[in-house]
């Protein structure tokens, strides 16, 4: 199978579902780039890259460059899926919902209640997440917790190429409002990636490796540095189970109880701060639905309650590591013995 | 006459700016008594605008409204049976009892829903004018905001973003001179809603809104250019609300005997009667008959909402998602 990487995932998922459906639009801001220059079109095809060449295939009527406008972008995405089209529209740093949220939060995600169900909006919202380019505090955050927590929004959090193309597609198909949450770290990893459409599911989580001591779950480019820290442990004949939740609305609760019900004890690992965050929300979970298994407090591994700091030595201390990691479960796994 | 309009045409102008009177004058009523739970925005005074836009759309068309949406909604075709179920958060309301007043909806007439939310809905105008743009139906979207709407980043967002992807949207901004408490003299900087439209790049003309025949042509030229290809527009109507910001508002911001002279010197279903009576268009016979055959829809409605039932329980978890 050929490896691609992130980015060609995703742009090969846009490509074949535009290709298959001519109601796909795409839009945002340079997701060619170029309008009104001298210079070249498409001299972006989105900041990185993502959706380069679209618009050479599709034409500007599907790939459509916006000023910089995030309200009008969110709500002309929103009026155009509750009308007929399925907009992927690009929120370029999901930093920016902050100036977009209305059309995200109280129209497009309440649409289909308010309304007695009359209405679907199939909306796709791809969005840059994630610290480690000193981009600093308003271009490094991870909030798909605040998505989260909206009802009527559903939320995908990718960790490898295979997954972000399956789950772009799904999200394309969908007919709910999808965050499409993408670490701007990880457009360059490459996997084994399939040259057909396919689709994976939301709500079911990956388990990355199977083990019996411990319980980790990890989302995004965590998950690989819960691998690095797995296969420390393993040195040490701890075996943690991975699992990569992919999605966090709807969330895979099953899968993450049935490990802790095995294994008795969670780790939780979250790019995110930790208050009313996903971390915390999954600690929630197991606390409510298998308090009887554990046999360890519940440890959360996250960034502090702090904005993303600049200076990279203070971003690397923000950030989990694989050795907070590992330290966080040797300390769950060492609990009782 | 402008615009030729036949007997017919006049009738269902009338027919339609009279149920909304009616239903308004209703709802003030039986809020008052108690049953409509939340709040309701009322929309006496304004009939003119949303009847003499919404006359040039079908139900293809798209409308997106305001807080103060039972006039939008009753122009564009809504049932009024089911807008006051929906009033009274009972079953068969036009939103199941879920949106009420300010999120009153209904996608089978192309009214996209009143807005909680000021300056919600022209965002989302742009998007079902992209809609249609990208089809090719020829249909429009029509934005109605009001003068406070005006003042919100969003509204200028849309406003360009329509001008750079040219849509057939049109933005009609109903200048009732009051955002909520506060008067558009002290709110609006430059004093002018339609000059500041045009200045991101529309045609953008003022109107007044006494006369439905003023609303009637403009809205006939702007839907008209957005049809063709043309682009979207802007309308400011210069209107007045007989009623509060809601139902129950004290209004102390206004001038003593305000009200009393709107309701005697700005109102629109008063001047279009004077209109088609001088023109001899027609008869005061047939507009009484109007007003008595929407006098009866909507005293049947209020009957008819206070006797449905409430949503079952069940229906707390349902419409969320499509599938979760």
């Amino acid at each position: 199978m050929p490896l691609k990487s992130i980015r060609q995932a995703l742009n090969e998922a846009l490509a074949q579902e535009m290709r298959r459906d001519p109601t796909i639009i795409v839009i945002g801001e340079d997701v060619a780039g170029g309008a009104g220059s001298d210079g070249q079109r498409d001299a972006y095809g989105g900041v990185l890259g993502v959706t380069k060449g679209l618009i050479g295939e599709f034409g500007e009527a599907r790939v459509i460059d916006t000023p910089i406008t995030e309200s009008a972008i969110m709500g002309a995405a929103a009026g155009a899926a509750v009308t007929g089209l399925r907009p992927v529209a690009e929120l370029m740093f999901s930093d920016f919902f902050g100036v977009c949220f209305d059309q995200i939060f109280n129209q497009a995600a309440k649409f289909r209640y308010m309304f007695g169900g009359k209405a679907k909006t199939p909306l796709v919202i791809r969005t840059m997440i994630g610290a480690g380019r000193s981009a600093a505090a308003q271009h490094s955050q991870s909030p798909y917790g605040i998505f989260t927590a909206v009802p009527g929004l559903k939320c995908v959090v990718p960790s490898n190429a295979y997954d972000a193309k399956g789950l772009l597609i799904q999200a394309i198909r969908d007919d709910d409002p999808v965050i499409f949450c993408e670490h701007k770290l990880m457009y360059d990893l490459r996997a084994e990636v399939p040259d057909e459409p396919y689709t994976i599911p939301f709500g079911e989580a990956n388990v990355v490796r199977d083990g019996n001591d411990v319980t980790v779950v990890a989302l995004a480019r965590m998950v690989h540095y819960a691998m690095t820290a797995a296969d420390e442990l393993s040195k040490d004949g701890i075996e943690i189970e991975l699992i990569d939740p992919r999605t966090t609305s709807p969330l895979d609760e099953d899968t993450i109880l049935e490990s802790v019900e095995r294994t008795g004890r969670l780790v939780i690992v979250d790019e995110a701060t930790p208050r009313c965050s996903i971390a915390t929300d999954i600690a929630a979970l197991v606390a409510d639905k298998a308090f009887a298994a554990l046999k360890a407090p519940i440890r959360r591994v996250t960034a502090p309650h702090t904005p993303v700091p600049f200076a990279p030595d203070l971003e690397k201390l923000y950030i989990p590591s694989p050795e907070k990691i590992a330290a966080a479960v040797r300390e769950v796994y060492g609990y009782g013995r | 006459m402008p615009m030729q309009l036949n007997r017919d045409d006049l009738i269902r102008a009338y027919r339609s700016m009279a149920t909304i009177r009616r239903f308004e004058e209703r709802v003030q009523e039986e809020f008052s008594k108690g049953g409509i739970p939340g709040f309701v925005h009322l929309y006496a005074g304004e009939e003119a605008s949303a009847v003499g836009v919404c006359q040039h759309l079908g139900p293809k068309d798209y409308i997106a409204s305001t807080h103060r949406g039972h006039g939008h909604s009753i122009a564009k075709g809504c049932d009024v049976g089911g807008m006051m179920k929906e009033l009274f958060a009972k079953q068969g309301g036009l939103c199941g009892g879920k949106g009420g007043s300010m999120h009153i909806a209904d996608l089978d007439q192309g009214m996209l829903g009143a807005n909680g939310i000021v300056g919600g809905g022209p965002p989302l105008v742009v998007g079902a004018a992209l809609t249609a743009k990208t089809l090719g139906n020829g249909h429009v979207a029509v934005c109605f905001s009001g003068d406070g709407a005006s003042n919100q980043g969003t509204t200028f967002e849309a406003l360009n973003m329509a001008v750079v992807l040219k849509l057939p949207a049109i933005f009609v901004f109903e200048n009732n001179q009051y955002g909520e408490g506060t008067g558009f003299s002290y709110h609006c900087g430059s004093r002018d809603i339609a000059g500041r439209a045009a200045g991101f790049g529309l045609p953008a003309v003022k109107v007044n809104g006494d006369n439905f025949f003023e609303v009637h042509e403009a809205a006939h030229e702007a839907i008209e250019r957005a049809r063709s290809g043309g682009g979207p527009s802007a309308i400011e109507v210069d209107t007045c609300r007989f009623y509060g910001h809601h139902s129950g508002d004290a209004q102390l911001y206004r001038g003593k005997d305000e009200v009393k002279n709107l309701r005697e010197q700005r109102d629109c279903l008063k001047h279009f009667r004077t209109r088609v009576s001088e023109a001899a268009l027609l008869e005061a016979d047939a507009l009484d008959a109007v007003d008595a055959e929407v006098a009866a829809l909507v005293d049947r409605a209020i009957v008819d909402a206070r006797a449905a039932e409430s949503p079952d329980a069940s229906e707390l978890l349902t419409h969320v998602y499509v599938s979760y």
